[in-house]
């Protein structure tokens, strides 16, 4: 029975029925919601026997999960943002030493400038950390995903980020379902890892390797993430019989099968695709849109069948990197290779811009004329970002002073009226 | 600083000196006075079992076993072993590790081999206390609440890089016992200045050159009164030199709960430039010159000092050591070597070091 839940309690109480044993938490918005409700329950002993620990920064956050669960305890954290980079180093470390913790990733933007609102800029900063990186579509896959995440996560004994974007998802308020505790029970079984810090059989965990094993080591980390591209789909399949909802896939495609334009994209902005795509298909266009559920691992082989037919792909992406253009591009042209579909990279959504319905038909005439830019920045707005380039670029390449744009531009936009011009 | 040790004139718990821990049956018959010239050490041959070290029990622990990579002398292979086989026993056996990255980490689990007979984790430089935090959490929502922990690294993982997560576990209350092997600079990257670094002391990173003595004065840390300032139940320093102080500390620490801190001096020959066989003399020179001051606090305040038997000018201490030799050449450094005392002086004054007698 659905009740009108906002997604971060969906989410804390999903969590809370998956029976963590040790959860730390450092506040950043907008995960915060996420773990205050966690708070409130381990106080009150609804939780029991579980450990809720404040600490001191996101680094400590992970550092205190990784303890845990080399302890035999089920860890759990919630972070975003800056936040996810404070502990970059220990993420590498968890996935590292095989380390099943689950954590919750409330997207937001990094900075500078800073910016509290929804992009992708934070996880995939950190795609290569060794962690499994499941992006929920709407709050309903993003409580349920929790589920599955602590049960791949066990069974591939590898760290599981669950990916929801700030704000549309975390605080957005919906009709959501809690998977019963029966279900949960029945689907997860208990934390019972291969070695843990006990002194009836001492261990020793985190020893240096050197690199005469190293390539061996690293290379087990890439096949349980193989792994992980088998696991996922079965066990998608296996809670979506036990709960009557499907959650947690390699792919989510919306009428993909026949399409010639492909919108392919991460997290929530599927649904206002799915829209879109219905709208273009009523105006005789056709048109699919594809949810990558898995980043990492990347489904290369699923989402290459999913694309083969389409006569042009459009990557949505809500980060990008600096230098070179699209980060999700860069996987998907792999995973087209020989196949001919032009990719088209477009950047949207960062640090919260909407992205609207409006934009996207625009995009898909253009991407049908051929006339997107490469990358492609979404709704940029070219008049603010000239003038900004010309005012930096006047005292030429090498006589300009170096500095940052962002007051320049916010003093453009009339949004900050004090200041030196 | 508020947790700076009260007025000398406040009634201060002694540590208790071997001599009167061997007030034994044996003393008595023999009359013996055990007792070694220029310190308070006794040999174990000459004490009742139950007052023996750890380490002379034939059934001690071995927490770092045989087959490990320490260099010659090094202090902190011994103040570690020293430490956790005294927790050892003081728990039964029923203790975890994390350990910081460092020499001690390093040396210690060259993989496959592992020296550690306990369950031990390394996971990064700057977390031990955090990981420390999360492996007692892990064991309170267990209910193996006979497990005790321990989070140790030197002193670059401690008073540097890991102080955050070093602070957090104290003001938290966590129940660890934290220790740090001080060998007051980065020995394992190459001997480079870290806030434990001693004013005047050549590191990779202090180069004595004209102009420049070494480490600056005036910078660096004390991390025994920083740890003080959280109010833990427990805070200790001890040295490598005097064993058995070492191990009732340990011993202490353990039969308290909430966050504890021991700060071991652990010279290190390659980074002080010292003679491998005078690791154990450097370390009581250290103390009895009153650079290093010896004591116990409870609760923020000092609760005891270990008197220096027999003042040392620190120059005994200094000149036994390459990464002070620029103070020594030529026509030397006087005026250096007079701040150094005066540093020690200090000490001694502020924590109220000497004894109530030269000589018994």
């Amino acid at each position: 029975m659905p009740s009108q839940l906002e997604g971060s309690l969906a989410v804390a109480r999903t969590v809370a029925r998956c029976r963590p044993e040790v959860v730390c938490a450092y506040p950043i918005t907008p995960q915060t919601h996420i773990v205050e409700a966690l708070s409130r329950m381990v106080a009150g002993g609804e939780l029991a026997p579980c450990e809720f620990v404040n600490v001191e920064s996101e680094f400590a956050a992970m550092s205190v999960a990784i303890g845990a669960s080399a302890t035999g305890a089920r860890a759990y954290t919630a972070t975003a943002s800056q936040g996810l980079l404070y502990m970059a180093e220990a993420l590498f470390n968890a996935s590292g030493l095989g380390l099943p913790i689950v954590m919750t990733v409330a997207n937001r933007a990094i900075g500078a400038p800073i910016n509290i609102w929804n992009d992708h800029s934070d996880a995939m900063a950190l795609r290569d950390c060794g962690w499994v990186q499941l992006y929920a579509s709407d709050n309903q896959e993003a409580a349920d995903m929790h589920v599955l995440a602590f049960r791949l996560a066990q069974e591939c004994s590898l760290p599981v980020m669950v990916c929801m974007d700030g704000f549309v998802l975390t605080h957005a308020f919906e009709p959501l379902e809690v998977a019963e505790q029966e279900l949960v029970d029945a689907y997860l079984p208990r934390f019972a890892p291969r070695q843990a810090l006990d002194p009836d059989e001492p261990v020793t965990i985190g020893a240096m390797v050197g690199p005469e094993a190293f390539t061996e080591v690293r290379y087990l980390a890439h096949a349980k993430q193989m792994d992980a591209l088998d696991a996922i789909p079965a066990l998608a399949d296996e809670l979506a019989d036990r709960c009557g909802r499907r959650s947690g896939e390699l792919l989510g495609a919306y009428r993909c099968a026949d399409a010639a334009t492909v919108i392919v994209a991460l997290g929530s902005v599927f649904g206002t695709l799915c829209e879109v795509v219905d709208e273009l298909r009523a105006a005789g266009r056709s048109a699919g849109a594809l949810a990558v559920k898995s980043f990492r691992p990347f489904p290369r082989e699923e989402l290459r069948a999913a694309l083969a037919g389409a006569s042009r792909v459009i990557v949505l992406e809500r980060a990008f990197s600096v230098g070179v253009g699209g980060i999700v591009s860069a996987d998907v042209h792999a995973a087209l290779a020989g196949l001919h579909v032009p990719v088209h990279t477009v950047i949207a959504g960062l640090g919260g811009r909407a992205i609207t319905r409006r934009s996207l038909h625009a995009l898909v005439e253009q991407a049908c004329a051929g006339t997107l830019a490469d990358p492609h920045f979404l709704d940029l707005d070219t008049a603010v970002v000239e003038r900004e380039l010309a005012r930096s670029r006047a005292g030429g390449r090498t006589g300009g002073r170096p500095g940052p744009h962002a007051e320049n531009i916010l003093r453009d936009l009339g949004i900050v009226a004090a200041g030196p011009v | 600083m508020s947790a700076a040790p009260p007025p000398a004139s406040e009634p201060r718990r002694r540590i208790p000196d071997p001599r009167e821990a061997v007030a034994s049956p044996r003393q008595a018959a023999t009359g013996a006075r055990f007792y070694q010239t220029g310190t308070f050490a006794v040999g174990n041959r000459l004490l009742e079992a139950s007052e023996s070290s750890v380490q002379a029990d034939p059934e001690r622990a071995n927490a770092i076993t045989k087959g490990h990579r320490a260099c010659q002398g090094c202090g902190e292979a011994l103040g570690a072993r020293y430490a956790l086989d005294a927790a050892l026993r003081a728990t039964g056996g029923r203790l975890i590790a994390a350990n910081a990255t460092g020499c001690l980490e390093v040396f210690s689990t060259p993989f496959p081999e592992s020296s550690w007979r306990l369950p031990w984790i390394h996971s990064l430089f700057a977390n031990a206390p955090a990981v420390a935090t999360g492996i007692a959490a892990a064991l309170r929502a267990q209910g193996r609440t006979d497990i005790r922990v321990i989070g140790q690294g030197g002193d670059g993982g401690t008073v540097d890089i890991g102080l955050a997560c070093l602070s957090g576990m104290f003001e938290r209350g966590d129940d660890v016992l934290y220790v740090c092997y001080d060998n007051e600079a980065y020995m394992n990257t190459g001997v480079q200045r870290s806030a434990a670094t001693p004013p005047a002391a050549r590191t990779a990173t202090t180069e004595p050159l004209p102009g420049h003595p070494g480490n600056a004065f005036g910078q660096g840390k004390n991390m025994p009164l920083i740890a003080m300032a959280h109010e833990i139940p427990y805070v200790a320093t001890a040295t490598v030199a005097e064993l058995r102080d070492l191990e009732a500390k340990v011993e202490r620490a353990m039969a308290l709960h909430g966050p504890r801190y021991i700060h071991v001096l652990v010279p290190c020959p390659l980074g002080w430039g010292s003679a491998t066989a005078e690791t154990i003399a450097i370390a009581r020179l250290a103390k009895e010159t009153g650079l290093f001051p010896v004591f116990e606090a409870e609760d923020g305040r000092v609760s005891g000092v270990s008197p220096i038997r027999r003042l040392r000018p620190v120059e005994d201490y200094l000149r036994r050591q390459k990464r002070y030799a620029h103070l020594f050449a030529g026509a030397g450094q006087p005026e250096v070597v007079a701040r150094l005392q005066a540093l020690a002086d200090r000490n001694v004054e502020r924590f109220g070091l000497l004894a109530e007698e030269e000589e018994r």
